[in-house]
């Protein structure tokens, strides 16, 4: 299996290229890509930069234009399409279907995968993106589990993508209207998911208290690890049960999973974060490496260092392994 | 957590403000001289007054980077759009990208207050910029400079393997 790795920025890239990435992907810095936030991605410069130190070491650059297109704004997704052929990207990361057909038609050669924010995850809609404009790869939403995966690459005629590690979003990606409906920005059309521009901390006698638009997400106590501050891991006061509505603040780790999703059929396993640092990137992207390539028993090893620098410090293999509670 | 050594914090906080402004002015200068793609990733958030408050040190700096302004203070912080508080060996390990900022706020050892877009924007300019403190802190160091590189370089990877030394 591939192990796709992220990158915010190049030198982000050249540490996932040094640690053993297969394919690195990335975004350029603006609103055509769902991690569009302030100091991160790629200048058209640094992206064709990257593309060839890539391409001189055998390694595959996935570009991501992966938010819906603006109605009468569809000319910035067009030029940044253009442009990300033409620097030789050898896989598009699309959502909006009136991107994957502007670049079907226009570069029928170019290679398409289908972004987890378009939320494809039956057989119908994955065979329509095939037939439609002939989409090479599907990547996965993180709701379904490892039968769910298996039963769906037998009928499908397209490679899977699914992410092994990283933030875990647990809504159906794509349609999620949280950060929307807190903050009025979402990750699907502006390309953040609770934009830093409304975010606020602020400490009280040792507890952290983070806020998102007009919104207290969480309360964490003394030394408590903390999270993101996103609504779908806020904690809540239910009908006067305080708790984690949605999900917990815990990251995805499903590298136990690694020999299960082999025989599901899947393709290449993603890492998430291109909002995370180089050291975070060359601490994972070898880890997981290392991971591929070892046997079950030294797996949990290696990989279990990771989880303090996961969210909340904590880790889960979500939907993969779900069960009943 | 990795803590400045008392052998080291000890002194610093007897000595006189206007010589560590006059160090860290320095380092400052010298970085961003060094480094002018800092400036063109941080973009507006250049304009942005940041202050970096070192827990175990009881020093302000607080910083401008468009106006290439770095002042030192004592006792409260002083105002700022954003700060960041945390050990000295950490923010020195995240302006050289050797630390991961979102890694270090999960487990409480950063805090950040104030504006989270230009924490963000100075944060991935930073982390972009291959900034090496102890080559910074050896130019200014003259004929010494290759002691005084030596013994930074020794000192970070002491406290950054205490770091290393809490994930295993």
């Amino acid at each position: 299996m591939e192990l796709i790795c992220p990158a915010g920025t190049p030198a982000a890239f050249r540490e996932a290229l040094d640690a053993g990435a297969d394919a690195v992907y990335c975004g350029f810095r603006d609103e055509t890509n769902a991690r569009n936030f302030p100091g991160l991605n790629f200048s058209r410069d640094e992206l064709r930069q990257s593309i060839a130190l890539a391409h001189g070491r055998n390694v595959q650059t996935f570009i991501a234009l992966n938010t819906f297109m603006r109605a009468g704004d569809e000319a910035l997704w067009y030029r940044a399409a253009d442009d990300a052929v033409e620097m030789g990207a050898d896989a598009l990361i699309l959502a909006d279907f009136g991107l994957m057909a502007y670049v079907a038609e226009r570069y029928p050669e170019q290679r398409l995968h289908v972004s987890v924010q378009a939320s494809a995850s039956n057989p119908d809609a994955i065979r329509f993106l095939v037939e439609a404009f002939g989409v090479k790869r599907v990547v996965l939403p993180r709701v379904l589990t490892v039968q769910d995966i298996a039963r769906l690459t037998r009928q499908i005629d397209c490679e899977v993508e699914v992410f092994a590690f990283g933030g875990l979003c647990v809504m159906a990606e794509g349609r999620c209207s949280l950060s929307s409906y807190a903050t009025g920005k979402s990750p699907n059309m502006s390309g953040v998911c609770s934009p830093a521009s409304h975010v606020r901390y602020r400490e009280e006698g040792g507890t952290l208290v983070s806020e998102l638009g007009a919104y207290t997400i969480n309360r964490f106590g003394p030394g408590e690890a903390s999270g993101y501050p996103t609504l779908c891991k806020g904690r809540f006061d239910v009908g006067g049960t305080e708790g984690y509505a949605f999900e917990d603040p815990v990251s995805l780790d499903v590298i136990d999973e690694i020999d299960a999703l082999r025989a599901a059929g899947v393709s290449a396993l993603k890492i998430e974060g291109r909002q995370r640092g180089k050291a975070y990137v060359a601490e994972v992207v070898s880890s997981l490496k290392r991971a591929l390539d070892a046997g079950p028993a030294e797996r949990a090893k290696l990989v279990s260092r990771l989880r303090v620098m996961s969210e909340g410090q904590r880790t889960t293999s979500g939907a993969y392994d779900k069960r009943w509670r | 957590m990795p803590k400045l050594p008392p052998l080291l914090a000890k002194p610093v906080e007897f000595l006189p403000l206007w010589l560590v402004e006059r160090a860290a002015r320095g380092i400052f200068s010298g970085v961003l001289k060094a480094h002018p793609g800092l400036f063109e990733r941080l973009g507006d958030y250049r304009q942005t007054c940041y202050c970096f408050s070192p827990s175990d040190l009881s020093l302000h700096f607080r910083v401008v980077p468009a106006a290439q302004t770095l002042s030192v203070s004592r006792g409260e912080p002083p105002p700022a759009d954003a700060r960041i508080e945390g050990p000295l060996a950490l923010l020195l390990g995240l302006l050289e990208g050797r630390c991961d900022a979102d890694a270090l706020f999960f487990s409480r050892d950063l805090s950040v207050i104030g504006d989270m877009e230009a924490m963000l924007a100075l944060r991935n300019a930073l982390d972009d910029s291959a900034i090496d403190l102890p080559r910074e802190l050896g130019a200014l160091a003259g004929p010494f400079s290759p002691l005084v590189t030596g013994a930074a370089r020794h000192i970070r990877t002491h406290m950054l393997a205490e770091r290393q030394a809490t994930w295993n």
